[in-house]
C-alpha cells in the first residue's frame, strides 16, 4: 500500500469537511478522488499531503504512519489547482526550488532539469517566466516541479480545471501517458466524473464528506453501491417501486420482485442503454411518447414519457435510431414482456440510499 | 469651453498652493547666494541635526519594516481573534495627532512618568534624547510598510508558499524566497512612504526632543529654530533639502507604481483569471 487512510475525519469549526473516510491506494496506481464540489475530496488530498492535519484517524504513507510528519517529511509532490509556480521565478528555478532546498549537488540539478524538460517537453523554455507560458506549458512545469525531488507520491488537485474544457482531452492523455512512464503514485481530486473514469485506475467517490465507493472506473459504472454513485457516474433510470404479490410496480411499470414483503418500497435503476425501444406493436408491452432526442455524438439518448406521465430515459445508436424511424412526439412502444424493464435483470441495480444521507 | 476653464482652475490651483510654494523654499534658500546656503547647511548645529535625521530614520525604517511585514503576514496569511483590532491598531498613529502621540511618551518615559524614577535610577534617558525622538518617529511611522503590503499579500494569496512548503522549504526559506519576492515592489514603495515621514515627521518629535540645539533637533525642528531667530535664508536651506526629498520620494513613488501595475498585469495574465480585487495602492496618507 502506497497511501492508506484510516477512519480518517477532518472538521472544520463546526462542520465536519471528512467524515469517517477509509481507503487505500496501490503501489503505482492512478487513483481519483471524485465528488462534487464541497466534498470534501481536496481536503482528503490536503490531508495526504500534510497541509491540513485529520481531527481523528490516521494517514499513512508506504506503511508509515505520517500524523506527525510536518508537508516537509512526507515527501510527497503537489500540484496546485492553479499551478501555484513562482513567478518571480523563471521555469528552470521553479523546478530547481525542491532541489535546492534539498541540497543537491549543481551538476545533479543541472542533470535532473535537463531530464525533466525533455520529458515534460519543455525544452528551451528554461528561461520563460510564468506569465511568458500557456496554459498546458504551465500545468507542465508545474508537475515537472512536483516530481523533481522524486516524492513517492504525486498529487494533484483539480489538475484540469484551469484548462479549457475542449482542450482537456490532451493534457489527460498526457497524465496517463507520464503515469505510465514514471510509474509514481498519483492521486487527483477531480469533480468531472467523465474525466475520472476515463483517466484512472480506480476511483474514490465522496458526497458530503463521506465516502461512497471505491472501485475500477468499472466498477462504479456498472456496479454503482447506491443511489448517489448511481447518479452521479453516467445517466441512471431511478424509479420507486412498492411491491404487490411479488410484483414490484411504479405507474404501469412492473418488475419482479419475488420474496420481497407486500407493501415494500424499492429504489431501482437501470442504465439508459438496457432500455429497448421498437415501433413493433404486437411484441412489446409499454407504450410510450418519444419526447426529446438528445444528440451525443455516435449515440442517442431519448427520453420516453409512459402514459402515467414516469419519464424513461433510453440510449441507442445513430444507426438504430434511424432504423426504427423514429422521431420526437411519436407514439413508441419500450420493452418487450413481463419480464419487465430493462430485460436483462443483471442490468437492473437495487440502490440503497447515499452513505451520506444518514449523516 | 466649459472643459478649459476646469483645467485651468485646477492647474492654477496646483500653482498657486503647491508649485510656487515649492519653487519659493528653493528661491528663498538662494537669496544671499549659494556660499550663503552652503555655509547654512555646514553650520555645526544645522549640521547635527542633518546627521540626526539620518539617524533616526535609520532605525526608524528596518524596525518599522520589520513591524510591518510581520504584521502584515499575520493579517494576509492567517485567521485568528481580534484580526480586526489588530487592523484598527495599525492605523492607530494615522487618527492620533502626532502631538498627543509625543506627550503619550512623555507620559510613559518622562521624569514624572510611569517609568521615569526607574529610568532615571538606571541613568537611563530616553525623553529630550535620541531615543524618545526614536519611539516617537515609529510610533507614527508605523503604518506605513503594514498598509502597503496587506492588500499585495492578500492577492498573492498563499498557494505559493504552500507549494514551497510541499516542496521541502521551511518556513524561513519559504519567507524569504518565496514571500519577500513577491511583495518587493510594495515593500520598496511602504519603505520610502516611510522614510519620507520619518524625517519630516515634526508634531510628535517636538514634544519629545528637548529642542537642545546641536543634540536633540532634527531636521525639521532646526527649521523651526532658525526661522524662529529669523534667520529665514538659513532655514529655508535646511528646509530645501526637505523639499528634496519629497521630490525624490515623489519622483520614486511614480516609478513604482509604474513597475507594480506592470508586474500585476503580468501576474493577471500568469494566473489566467482575474483577481478580485486588484492590490491598489493606499492614497490615503
Amino acid at each position: 500500500m502506497s497511501i492508506e487512510l484510516r477512519n480518517v475525519t477532518k472538521r472544520f469549526g463546526a462542520v465536519t469537511a471528512v467524515n469517517n473516510v477509509t481507503f487505500s491506494v496501490r503501489d503505482g496506481e492512478l487513483m481519483a478522488l471524485l465528488g462534487p464540489s464541497g466534498g470534501g475530496k481536496t481536503t482528503v488530498l490536503r490531508m495526504i499531503a500534510g497541509l491540513e492535519m485529520p481531527t481523528t484517524g490516521d494517514v499513512f504513507i508506504r506503511g508509515q504512519r505520517v500524523n506527525d510528519l510536518s508537508v516537509q517529511q512526507r515527501n510527497i509532490g503537489f500540484v496546485f489547482q492553479n499551478y501555484a509556480l513562482f513567478k518571480n521565478m523563471n521555469v528552470f528555478k521553479n523546478i530547481a526550488f525542491g532541489l535546492k532546498i534539498k541540497k543537491w549537488r549543481r551538476a545533479d540539478i543541472k542533470a535532473r532539469i535537463i531530464e525533466l524538460m525533455n520529458l515534460f517537453g519543455l525544452d528551451g523554455l528554461e528561461q520563460r517566466y510564468p506569465h511568458q507560458l500557456s496554459g498546458g506549458q504551465r500545468q507542465r512545469v508545474a508537475i515537472a516541479r512536483a516530481l523533481a525531488p522524486k516524492p513517492s507520491v504525486l498529487l494533484l488537485d483539480e489538475p484540469f480545471g484551469a484548462v479549457d474544457a475542449k482542450i482537456r482531452q490532451e493534457p489527460r492523455e498526457w497524465l496517463v501517458t507520464l503515469h505510465t512512464e514514471l510509474n509514481v503514485t498519483t492521486v487527483f481530486v477531480t469533480h468531472d466524473q467523465e474525466e475520472a473514469l476515463e483517466v484512472s485506475n480506480r476511483i474514490v467517490i465522496f458526497s458530503r464528506g463521506a465516502l461512497e465507493q471505491v472501485g475500477t472506473p468499472r466498477e462504479v459504472y456498472e456496479q454503482p453501491a447506491n443511489e448517489f454513485v448511481a447518479r452521479f457516474i453516467g445517466v441512471m433510470n431511478v424509479l420507486e417501486l412498492e411491491v404487490r404479490n411479488g410484483i414490484g410496480r411504479a405507474g404501469e411499470l412492473e418488475f419482479p420482485a419475488p420474496g420481497q414483503p407486500e407493501g415494500q418500497k424499492l429504489r431501482i435503476g437501470f442504465r439508459p442503454y438496457s432500455v429497448q425501444i421498437s415501433s413493433d406493436l404486437t411484441h412489446y408491452r409499454y407504450h410510450a411518447v418519444l419526447r426529446h432526442t438528445f444528440f451525443l455524438g455516435v449515440l442517442l439518448r431519448v427520453e420516453l414519457e409512459l402514459p402515467s406521465g414516469l419519464i424513461v430515459r433510453a440510449r441507442m445508436s445513430k444507426e438504430e435510431y434511424a432504423h426504427q424511424g423514429l422521431e420526437d412526439g411519436q407514439y413508441r412502444v419500450l420493452a418487450r414482456d413481463t419480464a419487465g424493464l430493462p430485460p436483462e435483470r443483471e442490468a437492473r441495480h437495487e440502490l440503497p440510499p447515499s452513505i451520506a444521507e444518514h449523516i | 469651453m466649459v472643459k478649459w476653464l476646469l483645467v485651468l482652475i485646477a492647474l492654477a490651483f496646483c500653482f498657486v498652493f503647491l508649485l510656487l510654494p515649492l519653487v519659493n523654499v528653493f528661491a528663498q534658500a538662494l537669496t544671499k547666494g549659494w556660499t550663503f546656503y552652503w555655509n547654512s547647511l555646514a553650520h555645526p548645529d544645522s549640521w547635527a541635526a542633518i546627521r540626526l535625521t539620518l539617524v533616526v530614520s535609520a532605525f526608524t525604517v528596518p524596525m518599522n519594516v520589520l513591524f510591518g511585514l510581520a504584521a502584515a503576514w499575520a493579517i494576509a496569511k492567517f485567521e485568528f481573534r481580534g484580526k480586526s483590532i489588530l487592523i484598527t491598531l495599525i492605523d492607530l498613529p494615522f487618527s492620533v495627532s502626532p502631538v498627543v502621540a509625543g506627550l503619550m511618551f512623555v507620559v510613559l518615559f518622562g521624569l514624572q512618568g510611569f517609568f521615569g524614577k526607574w529610568l532615571d535610577a538606571h541613568d537611563l534617558k530616553i525623553i529630550f534624547a535620541v531615543p524618545g525622538i526614536v519611539l516617537a518617529t515609529v510610533f507614527i511611522t508605523f503604518p506605513f510598510v503594514a498598509r502597503e503590503l496587506i492588500p499585495v499579500m492578500q492577492a498573492t494569496g498563499t498557494e505559493q508558499e504552500q507549494a514551497a512548503l510541499t516542496l521541502g522549504a521551511n518556513g524561513w526559506q519559504t519567507f524569504w524566497h518565496v514571500t519577500l519576492p513577491s511583495v518587493k515592489w510594495g515593500l520598496i514603495y511602504g519603505i520610502i512612504l516611510c522614510n519620507a515621514r520619518a524625517m519630516g515627521e515634526f508634531g510628535a518629535v517636538s514634544v519629545v526632543s528637548g529642542h537642545i540645539t546641536g543634540q536633540t533637533d532634527t531636521m525639521p525642528l532646526r527649521v523651526e529654530k532658525l526661522y524662529n531667530e529669523y534667520n529665514a535664508p538659513a532655514a529655508f536651506a535646511v528646509a530645501s533639502l526637505l523639499a528634496l526629498l519629497a521630490l525624490f520620494t515623489l519622483a520614486l513613488k511614480t516609478f513604482l507604481e509604474w513597475k507594480q501595475a506592470r508586474e500585476y498585469e503580468r501576474a493577471q495574465r500568469a494566473v489566467g483569471y482575474q483577481l478580485s480585487t486588484p492590490p491598489t495602492i493606499n492614497h490615503s496618507k
